[in-house]
């Protein structure tokens, strides 16, 4: 490096303005993913030689090309052909896993609509079937998490698993969604959506990939088991809390009950009082 | 023998007698129950906080039976499987007991939660009433002030009590609080520590919550409010003017019987609307926050709504720091910004309405004792100060709970915060003119109509083409066809039945419940009376 470039590179940082380099540490990070991707499949090459040759046109599964299919109609104006990403537009799916396909386009939110502050859930465009084929398209084109088969669920036999899983649920994830798994605001427009409509398999990829702005749940910190158990606790005890209590006034705390003691009840006592004293 | 026959009829008044000449409570008594009360709805909002506080009495003995005010940790094994077997304080396990194992438990919690939010919205709806009715002057500035400590003591109450289940909101809550605590200057620390007895949470801040709770603080109040009632049956009630009430009597129904049915049967209607909104609507489900930990904290953790004012203030105050160098000695010293929104503000919302009936006499010059109450349109200043304050505590309030608001209208959370922030500068000179403007109006109506008359809704044509309403005059007119009435502050009629011109509107309310009877009088001069009475006459109807 000459002397002169850290000037000519400070230079050009100070000249971009805020939100284009997010853009730029995005673009950073998916080159610097690709190269390491590249050295490992190097690396990969080297020792199975076997293979070599797969790396530029890799060799894909039926269930695969149909998904390239449909993503070279629905996705690549967005993340680019092969999925590498298009500036400004969406980021590469390289490494993302079959698991964040499947939650985002599962629950609705890809293809994304338009651009804005967080790609919301909606009737999802594409069948299960459509989903997986292209969840399996970007898996085999840059591999990641994967949501594992079989029953998301912790064993029925285990008594205190609903309890684990909800005391897990209350430490990681009702700071954002609520203790009623209702959601909250987060900072500037952004939301975490309320929980009543995941599935099983869509919560456990959420854990997984973690979307936007959502921390990812790695398996290192929580186990495979321990996402079973909050899958467990959210489908079994929060979605089927019938609210003994009576209605739960969609249960967003002290602040729909403050409204409900003015709208109901001092309402009705005034009209009481209103009565009572024009009686004689 | 012969049979002594006793006459059934005489039993009532010989034994009453016979009470009397032992105890000689019948002219006392006789006062009392002759008492006489002005009738207004607006002079019921006082009885509702009085009913719901009976109300929590009741319900909170229930729960004194059953709640464990232990910080222990156990093992839950109730029947609320999604938690069984997860470690929690006695406290918390006991609660959920109440809500699941104990029968009617659950109503009782709820209905002992309804009854306190009911009970504060009850002291604020009437201090409204006192204020904007200039209630609070002379004589009555101490019922005013006794009022106002109710409401503070109200609040420690509602707090102690939301920190007694110990789930992950009350723990919320009281961690906030200890906050709090802590960064009053000098003394904050030594506050914290020796009500939590060392550091949060400790030990033994539950047993002392508890007593707090149920002891101390309703002694207080109970005692508050018993000299509070004491004094307005010693003060006499107010009364609205109008014809024949004047500043030395009082117009309206005695004690007994008729006014004493009516509370009673006013009490069973509060405590009908908050054993429904008990039985009907869930509020603090305890089960779903979990036992409090340090590291849980839930999106929506709120305050009950009386608190909340002071949450929004946290939110919008600006993380404003104040460090002192203290001339390089040790770390120095710093004030967090927590301590305005939450301990300087609430300081001077508690000093200010405190004064305020000394401050309103001294701007006013007003040195008089009134037993007449005011109508806010007269009054427009203070009317005005009224809806300002209360825009204010909107505005708070609001920003208290700007989070869920912001998610469930999709709103940004920051837009939110600066929209509070600057509402909360902007919105109540706003309230204040606006509301000066209305009083104005109301005023002016009021002039035109003992001036010209009530509208008839009669149009006619003047043989000249004009058109013109025929107005009905409230009292004889000068040569032009203009009233002679003054402006008296009474209620004006401004339809012809409440003059009898087209008969009285019909009684009742969803039907008609009496005949209707001779129409509401409509007002003339007050009549003046040259001699003052010492004490006030009572009048009943
Ligand atoms: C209008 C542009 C647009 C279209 C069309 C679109 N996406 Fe996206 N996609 C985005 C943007 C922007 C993001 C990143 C922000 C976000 O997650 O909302 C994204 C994120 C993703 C992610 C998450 C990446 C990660 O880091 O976990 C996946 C997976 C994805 N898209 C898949 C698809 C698929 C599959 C399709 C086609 C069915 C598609 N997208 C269509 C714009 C688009
Ligand atoms: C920092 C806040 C945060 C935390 C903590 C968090 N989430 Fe999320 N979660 C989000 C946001 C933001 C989204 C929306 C992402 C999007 O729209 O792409 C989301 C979305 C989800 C969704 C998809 C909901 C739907 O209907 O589409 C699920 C399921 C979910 N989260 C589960 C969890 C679970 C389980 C945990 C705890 C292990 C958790 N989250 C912790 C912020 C969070
Ligand atoms: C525990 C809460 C309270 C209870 C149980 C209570 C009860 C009552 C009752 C029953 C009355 C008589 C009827 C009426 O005018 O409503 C009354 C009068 C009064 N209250 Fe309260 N009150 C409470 C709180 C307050 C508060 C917060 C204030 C004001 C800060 C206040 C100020 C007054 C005053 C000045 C009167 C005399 C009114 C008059 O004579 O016209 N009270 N109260």
């Amino acid at each position: 490096m000459t002397s002169d470039s850290p000037g000519w590179l400070g230079r050009l940082r100070r000249g971009r303005s805020g939100p284009r380099s997010r853009v730029r540490r995005r673009v950073g990070s998916v080159v610097r993913l690709t190269l390491a991707l590249t050295l490992a499949g190097g690396v990969y090459i080297v020792f199975a030689p076997g293979l070599a040759g797969a790396k530029d046109t890799p060799q894909l599964s039926t269930a695969a090309e149909e998904g390239k299919a449909l993503f070279n109609q629905s996705c690549i104006t967005c993340h680019g052909p092969n999925a590498q990403g298009v500036e400004g537009r969406g980021p590469s799916l390289i490494g993302v896993g079959a698991a964040s396909v499947e939650f985002q386009v599962g629950t609705g939110r890809m293809p994304m609509a338009r651009q804005e502050a967080q790609a919301e859930r909606k009737p999802p465009v594409f069948t299960d079937e459509q989903t997986r084929q292209l969840a399996q398209y970007i898996q085999e084109l840059g591999g990641g998490p994967q949501v594992p088969s079989g029953d998301l669920r912790a064993p029925e036999s285990d008594e205190e698993a609903i309890a684990r899983g909800g005391n897990l649920f209350r430490i990681n994830c009702s700071s954002c969604h609520a203790f009623g798994g209702g959601g909250g605001a987060l900072s500037s427009g952004k939301y975490a959506p309320g929980l009543g409509e995941a599935t099983d398999q869509q919560i456990y990829a959420a854990m997984l990939t973690g979307p936007q702005n959502m921390p990812v749940f790695g398996d290192n910190q929580l186990t495979p088991e321990q996402k079973k158990e909050i899958i467990s606790y959210i489908q079994e005890a929060l979605k089927q809390d019938r609210d003994p209590g009576g209605w739960g006034l969609g249960r967003f705390g002290p602040v729909t009950e403050g409204l409900a003691i003015f709208l109901v009840g001092i309402v009705a006592l005034v009209f009481a009082s209103l009565w009572i004293a024009g009686k004689s | 023998m012969k049979r002594r026959k006793i006459d059934v009829r005489a039993i009532p008044a010989k034994s009453a007698g016979a009470l009397d000449d032992r105890f000689q409570a019948a002219t006392p008594l006789r006062s009392l129950l002759n008492k006489v009360f002005p009738d207004h709805w607006s002079f019921l909002l006082g009885e509702i906080a009085l009913f719901s506080f009976i109300v929590l009495l009741l319900t909170g003995t229930f729960l004194t039976f059953f709640y464990e005010p232990s910080l222990q940790t156990v093992t839950y094994d109730g029947s609320y499987t999604p938690l069984r077997g997860t470690h929690m304080s006695a406290a918390y396990a006991s609660s959920l007991d109440l809500s699941f194992d104990v029968r009617g438990g659950l109503i009782m919690r709820q209905m002992h939660h309804w009854a306190a939010l009911t009970f504060m919205a009850a002291i604020v709806v009437h201090m409204f009433r006192i204020f904007f009715t200039g209630a609070f002057r002379k004589p009555r500035e101490t019922n005013w002030i006794i009022g106002s400590l109710l409401f503070w003591i109200g609040f420690l109450a509602g707090f102690t009590g939301y920190s007694l289940p110990d789930d992950a909101l009350s723990g919320t809550g009281l961690r906030i609080a200890s906050a709090i605590m802590l960064s009053i200057p000098v003394i904050g620390s030594w506050v914290t520590t020796s009500i939590f007895d060392g550091e949060f949470p400790g030990h033994v801040i539950m047993g002392r919550f508890y007593i707090a709770h149920v002891l101390l603080i309703p002694g207080i109040l109970l005692a508050l409010i018993a000299v509070h009632v004491g004094l307005v049956f010693k003060q006499k009630h107010t009364q609205w003017p109008g014809p024949g009430r004047t500043e030395h009597n009082v117009v309206g129904e005695r004690m007994f019987p008729r006014y004493a049915i009516k509370q009673g049967g006013f009490f069973m209607i509060v405590f009908g609307v908050i054993a429904l909104m008990g039985g009907l609507f869930q509020i603090n489900p305890i089960w779903l926050f979990g036992p409090y930990e340090a590291f849980t904290v839930s999106a929506a953790s709120q305050p009950d709504w009386y608190v909340m004012f002071l949450d929004g203030s946290t939110r919008l105050f600006p993380a404003w720091e104040i460090r002192f160098d203290l001339f390089g000695w040790g770390d120095g010293y710093t004030i967090p910004p927590i301590f305005w929104p939450t301990v300087v503000l609430p300081g001077v919302l508690t000093m200010l309405p405190l004064a305020y009936p000394f401050i309103e006499a001294r701007l006013t010059k007003d040195k008089k004792a009134h037993n007449l109450l005011q109508r806010p349109r007269d009054v427009p200043a203070r009317t005005a100060l009224g809806a300002m304050a209360i825009m204010f505590w909107l505005v708070l309030t609001l920003s208290g709970g700007n989070d869920v608001i912001a998610d469930k209208f999709h709103i940004s959370l920051n837009a939110m915060t600066w929209a509070g922030r600057i509402g909360l500068l902007i919105l109540p000179p706003i309230a204040y003119y606006v509301t000066y403007r209305i009083c104005l109006g109301l005023q002016q109506h009021d002039r035109e109509v003992l001036a010209h008359g009530v509208e008839t809704g009669i149009i006619k044509r003047l043989p000249d083409g004009r058109f013109i309403e025929v107005h009905q005059p409230l009292a004889p007119v000068d040569e032009h066809g203009h009233g002679e009435l003054d402006y008296a502050g009474w209620v004006v009629p401004k339809k012809m039945n409440r003059l009898g011109a087209l008969g009285p509107a019909i009684k009742g309310f969803f039907y008609p419940i009496e005949k209707p009877a001779e129409a509401p009088v409509s007002p003339g001069h007050p009549p003046v009376s040259p001699i003052e009475p010492a004490r006030r006459e009572e009048i009943s109807k």
